[in-house]
């Protein structure tokens, strides 16, 4: 059982990264086949049938819901618009009749004459999808939207907080255990990827928003200043909807943190390139985690050689991540891997493995709370 | 299904795809008797990159057969039936809670009385109910339709009015529902099924309410008098909907569809089915749960009427911030009896939130995330004694007076003075580094009163069983006596409240191997051996103060089971109330754990 530990983030100076950009119901495909798209090209569309209303026009007119299809002025199918009489009473004798006026436009949908209800569809939504990442189409899925690929920069976050968004890597911390305080936030980095070091503040993020940076990017956060951030607290790690104003991507975990040292310097060495950025993050069954994807340059891509990958086994001489507390953050080498399950001071046993820390001194830890890291 | 003939079976194999692991065992004959007599997992295969559930069914049942030494899969990879005196078996049948499970929205008129019926029947089922759609929800009109246009479930049960009553509220709710038009997680082609089971005579309208676009279906009303439901129909029609739509579309499915004897079940469908089936066999009432990383099951049957609720975000992995956030961290800390910095405490739960599948190494580690699961056992079992209530029981005939009070609301049907049997599973249960630990948990969660025994499900083997009784009872039920659980023991607590160190009750035992009397003082637990397989005669005579089933103050003789913990008499009071004094309350605490042993020093590996 090699194989019993928890597989580390990608952070990779260069990978073929591919995204699928679906619509969430068929469309219209804009882009083909070896197009070159950008970020915010929009690459397929469609219309969502529109927001319904319903009208009881049974209430609306004090009448039988029976009588209702006899009173209507129009019929299903038909267009109505804002202020135009829908439905009118036959009055005693031809007066005081009651005339009910349409709230809304839209097409209507149905009339029942069992619960007197009228349903009027809205305008069509329009739905579009871009293309996030800056790359070349390689499949379309016909009426869903399109496959795309480029060679890229590639940082997996292990949090995040808001949607897809793009900028340019601006560094903010000079070494990769700085903290990000509000004072290293600037007004040149509005529409940039501000990257930190260690824990990143609260009142750093708020000035990164007031500034209006597209993205935060840090090793670590406290959770009260998330809870702070967000206006509640976070319950379950699904993510990817809130709009704070700027997406934030937490590379290691919460609490003071240092960004690992491997993401800090790729991020550095991209300072100045164009990147994409995702804060959503799933952590279920189908695990999704935040990610920095930085496009590269024809010249980068015949100067960057594709990082080394290991084979996924922890072995000898590995190095690792605890990523559990009383250890939680500290990095050293696989030192030893005994076979048989070991008495933990919970009282628990478990299958562990010896890691030598960077300070010298070996700990004895579970394999669960061990994650892969590439030197 | 396939006719079966229960004499003639002689080995059974079960599989149980979870989202994670799939768990095989294998249930043999021996001397005359079925025993589980081995088990293997391996990991799920239902997403990609494998997409067929059946990779990862070979593999656990590799496992077994290894283990066995009794070969179960033919070169194809096939399961081998039947069974001859060297291989395979006679029976293959399996539950599925892969994908999510099975993932509902209900409708009913009125939220109390069809709405809620509705909901336990898509409960009973197996399912995880995402939204209860109501004419009374207070949401207006133009809100559900917006509700119902971001779910995307898996399938739609709508109810309303009683039979031969009203068909106009009914009508209406369809109506919104239709032009909504739901869209089905699977997405593209997929026809959303839609169940109705409300007024019989509103199902002429019901089905010209919704186009081609969903898969329609019409069974028998499950309310179909105010005073009575009616939920089998419902619940039958949800699993050929759940083996027709959601499970063809599951990668793999159709091919172990072919596989099984037996129509594939949804897990906590099947764990219900075997508490039901042993509540009814043994004539008592039964509570089961089951937590999990992200949502914790609690199962019970009172009477007869079973009921299930999934607190959908109350676990320990996933969920574990979202206990924390419910149960707020004064509650959980309570629970600890030194002190702890909460700030580290509240990154330390984020932490394992985002990396789930690290487990506690120090004895401290342990500790707090015990505390927690005793939160969200708690929260899991007061939101299972709000929804079991007398108002939405199955097949209860009620007088023209109940069925006016039904509109106040009713009582709880749960009464843990009648509890018999509290089974535990789900990892940080059955996994507690001691048996003490989960005794005292369930003893601490769920607060049962009187004389009730305690019981742990030994490798989570309740979901194989239950689908195994739905074939062959017998062996289902010897499996379950003599494999499924593992006992604890019995715990015996008086219902009240006196002064601390006061008396509480007095005991005498006589056993085999236990003969003690005493007295309990309030304020005190104590834990007696009593080993497994053991029993004893426990007569309890409570002070005026207290209940121990027969009244305040009155005398209670009964025999007792004892397991891996023992007997634990339990003068603690009931609801237990904590010291609010932080200091007090450490002290409190620091005695009950010392009472049990419940976290000896061990000087091992780790901090």
């Amino acid at each position: 059982m090699g194989q019993a530990y928890t597989p580390g983030l990608k952070v990779t100076n260069r990978v073929t990264h591919r995204c699928r950009r679906i619509l969430p119901i068929k469309g219209e495909v804009l882009a083909k086949v070896g197009d070159q798209v950008e970020a915010e090209q929009v690459v397929a569309r469609t219309f969502m049938p529109g927001d319904i209303e319903p009208l009881n026009l049974s209430n609306l007119l004090s009448m039988p819901p029976g009588d209702i299809i006899e009173c209507m002025l129009k019929k299903e199918g038909d267009r109505i618009e804002l202020d135009e009489p829908l439905a009118q009473t036959k009055g005693i004798f031809g007066l005081f009749k009651n005339t009910y006026k349409s709230k809304y436009a839209g097409v209507i949908e149905t009339i029942s004459g069992v619960t007197g209800q009228v349903i009027i569809r809205g305008e069509p939504i329009p739905v579009e999808v871009k293309a996030y990442l800056q790359g070349t189409v390689i499949e379309v899925v016909p009426d869903e939207g399109v496959v795309i690929e480029a060679d890229v920069t590639f940082v997996q976050g292990i949090f995040g907080i808001g949607g897809e968004t793009h900028g340019t890597i601006k560094m903010a911390a000079v070494s990769h255990e700085q903290e990000l305080t509000a004072d290293m936030i600037t007004a040149d980095m509005k529409g940039c990827i501000v990257v930190g070091g260690g824990r990143v503040w609260h009142e750093a993020i708020t000035k990164a928003i007031n500034v209006g940076a597209a993205a935060v990017v840090a090793g670590g956060i406290d959770d009260q200043d998330l809870k702070e951030i967000l206006g509640y607290d976070l319950g379950v790690a699904i993510t990817g909807t809130e709009k704070i104003g700027l997406t934030i991507v937490i590379t290691e975990g919460f609490g003071d943190i240092a960004m690992a040292e491997r993401s800090f310097n790729l991020l550095r060495h991209r300072q100045g390139d164009f990147a994409a950025v995702n804060g959503a993050t799933q952590i279920r069954a189908g695990v999704m985690r935040p990610e920095i994807v930085i496009p590269l340059s024809e010249e980068e891509k015949a100067h960057e050689a594709e990082s080394e990958h290991y084979s996924g086994l922890l072995e000898i001489g590995r190095p690792v991540r605890i990523i559990r507390d009383p250890y939680f953050g500290l990095i050293g080498e696989v030192a030893a891997l005994p076979h048989e399950p070991t008495p933990l001071d919970s009282g628990s046993k478990a299958r562990v493995l010896e890691v030598k820390l960077k300070s010298g001194e070996s700990v004895v830890i579970p394999r669960a709370n061990v994650e892969m890291i590439e030197a | 299904m396939k006719k079966i003939d229960p004499d003639k079976v002689n080995v059974i194999l079960a599989t149980d795809c979870g989202s994670t692991t799939t768990k095989a065992i294998l249930i043999q004959k021996v001397d005359g008797a079925y025993r589980q007599t081995h088990r293997g997992e391996a990991p799920s295969t239902v997403e990609e990159p494998f997409a067929d559930v059946t990779i990862g069914v070979q593999n656990s049942v590799t496992e077994v057969q290894e283990l066995a030494d009794w070969r179960l899969l033919d070169d194809d990879g096939r399961i081998i039936q039947p069974a001859t005196e060297t291989e395979g078996c006679d029976l293959y049948i399996s539950t599925s809670s892969a994908g999510g499970g099975l993932q509902m929205m209900v409708a009913g008129v009125i939220a109390e009385m069809t709405a809620a019926s509705a909901k336990r029947a898509a409960l009973g089922a197996g399912a995880i109910v995402m939204d209860v759609i109501a004419s009374n929800d207070k949401r207006r009109p133009h809100e559900q339709i917006q509700r119902i246009r971001e779910l995307r479930p898996d399938m739609i049960l709508i109810s309303g009015g009683t039979d031969g009553g009203d068909t106009k509220h009914v009508v209406a709710i369809a109506e919104l529902i239709a032009p909504a038009k739901p869209q089905p997680r699977f997405g593209g082609a997929y026809r959303m099924p839609v169940i109705y089971a409300g007024n019989h005579d509103a199902a002429p309208t019901i089905e010209n309410a919704f186009d081609e676009s969903v898969d329609l279906s019409i069974v028998a009303n499950l309310r179909p008098v105010l005073e009575r439901e009616n939920l089998n129909p419902a619940r039958d029609a949800i699993h050929d909907v759940f083996l027709e739509h959601v499970m063809a579309h599951a990668p793999g499915y159709n091919r172990l569809m072919e596989w099984t004897d037996a129509p594939i079940m949804p897990t906590p469908g099947a764990v219900g089915n075997i508490l039901q089936t042993i509540a009814e066999d043994q004539g008592i009432h039964a509570v089961g749960v089951d937590i999990g990383g992200a949502t914790t099951d609690v199962f019970s049957v009172f009477d007869g009427t079973f009921n299930r609720t999934v607190s959908a975000n109350l676990g320990m992995s996933y969920s574990i911030s979202n206990v924390c956030a419910e149960a707020t961290l004064p509650n959980i800390l309570r629970w600890v009896h030194f002190d702890m910095d909460e700030r580290e405490l509240r990154n330390r739960v984020k932490n394992k939130m985002i990396r789930p599948t690290t487990i506690p190494q120090s004895r401290e580690a342990l500790i707090f995330e015990q505390a927690v699961a005793r939160e969200a056992l708690r929260l899991a079992y007061q939101q299972h004694k709000e929804f079991a209530t007398t108002l939405k029981g199955v097949q209860q005939q009620r007088s023209v007076g109940d069925t006016f009070s039904q509109e106040t609301g009713g009582q709880t049907i749960v009464n843990n003075m009648k509890l018999n049997l509290l089974v535990a599973s789900g990892g940080v249960l059955s996994h507690a580094p001691r048996m003490n630990q989960t005794a005292m948990l369930l003893i601490d969660a769920f607060q049962p009163e009187g004389f009730t025994t305690l019981a742990k499900d030994s490798i989570f083997m309740m979901p194989h069983l239950g689908v195994t009784a739905q074939v062959h009872p017998k062996a289902a039920m010897e499996v379950f006596d003599r494999d499924c659980l593992i006992y604890l023991g019995t715990c015996v607590a008086a219902k009240g409240h006196g002064k601390e160190g006061k008396p509480c009750f007095s005991y005498r035992i006589e056993g085999d191997t236990l003969n003690e009397s005493g007295e309990i003082m309030y304020g005190e637990i104590k834990l007696l051996p009593l080993g497994l397989g053991e029993t004893a005669m426990v007569t309890v005579e409570p002070t005026k103060m207290y209940d121990m089933g027969a009244g305040l103050g009155k005398r209670v003789k009964r025999e007792v089971k004892g397991g891996t913990v023992g007997l634990v008499l339990d003068g603690r009071g009931r609801e237990l109330r904590l010291p609010e004094d932080r200091a007090t309350c450490q002290r409190t605490i620091k005695r009950w754990i010392e009472a049990l042993d419940l976290y000896p020093e061990t000087g091992s590996a780790g901090a």
